[in-house]
């Protein structure tokens, strides 16, 4: 990777001793085909990308993994569809074996409507990975205890919800996300909610360390160009938050100086 | 008669290596990991664990999902 991938003002991304130098971690679900999946990593410049495990279908081609390897990314297995710890356990140990990496996205999550996670199922998985040596990068709710208390049992970062997984309804509770990221001691990843550009930038200015992203881009309309744009968005959000915003005001503050204005009064008749 | 993937076969015996090898998957093991009944079987022990009557085995591979 070259150092133009990463804004000038910004330093890098470290996540249980790896270093990443992108800040966007692209999801690969959704994606068509495979060619534009490639395609959208190129354009995300994502180092870190989603997979998952399912059965394995003869008919099935092309090999993602191969795609992946390819591209130059690392892998982080996912737990998706787990409803209990025990079978996303399990699941993040068959991922361990097929892709020879300790680190695991664990979903645990409470319905197939919602797709939120399982509170206290989602911490005893955590609990049980962590003690296994597992790198466990948890998708949690967007409660800053529960998010205390993953990390309080050794998760290497916290990754909150936006909103419900392909929703694309954004940052629903600003305010909660602001709550989390500032008593946070490891990184702050957005995982869920993403819509569109915007989203990631609001994710990244409320102090996010970094944004995952699936849905947005893999079924945008042109999901190359959406992968361009979250990109840009989470390198402006993030140097957004490090310029520091001007505080809110309720009346107009002139940029403009009144001193010196000119006197354009006509003579009076 | 075991179940591979859900499916019933009459394969009781076979090692996990032969029946990945039924799927076709031997020459690419990367991304395929097993369980049989909820329990991990390590890559090192395909050739040699085999399964036996009423057992359920899932054979994994890589899929796209965020």
């Amino acid at each position: 990777m070259s150092t133009e991938q990463i804004p000038v003002t910004d330093t890098p991304l470290e996540i249980g001793g790896r270093t990443l130098r992108s800040r966007l971690i692209l999801g690969t679900g959704g994606f068509k085909r495979l060619e534009t999946l490639a395609e959208a990593i190129r354009a995300t410049r994502a180092e870190l990308v989603t997979l998952a495990l399912r059965r394995i279908d003869p008919q099935a081609r092309g090999s993602l993994t191969d795609v992946l390897d390819e591209c130059g990314v690392e892998l982080l297995p996912n737990t998706a569809g787990c409803y209990t710890a025990r079978d996303a356990v399990v699941t993040a140990k068959l991922a361990r074996e097929a892709f020879g990496t300790d680190w695991v996205k664990l979903e645990v999550i409470g319905d197939d409507r919602t797709l939120l996670p399982d509170a206290p199922e989602l911490l005893l998985a955590a609990e049980e990975l962590v003690d296994d040596g597992f790198v466990v990068l948890p998708y949690t709710n967007d409660d800053p205890i529960l998010a205390r208390r993953l990390e309080d049992v050794g998760c290497a970062a916290v990754m909150p919800l936006g909103s419900p997984i392909g929703s694309g309804m954004g940052i629903r509770n600003p305010y909660n996300l602001s709550l989390i990221v500032e008593r946070a001691n490891v990184p702050v990843i957005l995982d869920a909610g993403v819509g569109t550009a915007s989203d990631a930038a609001l994710a990244m200015e409320l102090g996010c360390d970094g944004v995952l992203c699936a849905s947005a881009i893999a079924r945008a309309h042109d999901p190359v160009a959406m992968a361009h744009a979250i990109r840009a968005a989470v390198e402006a959000g993030r140097l957004a938050r490090g310029a520091g915003r001007i505080p809110r005001r309720l009346h107009a503050e002139a940029s403009t100086p009144d001193a010196g204005l000119a006197d354009l009064t006509p003579p009076v008749e | 008669m075991i179940f591979v993937n859900g499916e019933p076969r009459h394969r009781d015996g076979a090692t996990i290596a032969e029946l990945l090898a039924d799927l076709g998957v031997e020459d690419r093991a990367r991304g395929v990991a097993v369980a049989v009944d909820g329990e991990v079987v390590p890559r090192a022990k395909w050739p040699e664990r085999r399964v036996t009557e009423g057992e359920r085995v899932e054979a994994l591979s890589a899929m796209q999902g965020g």
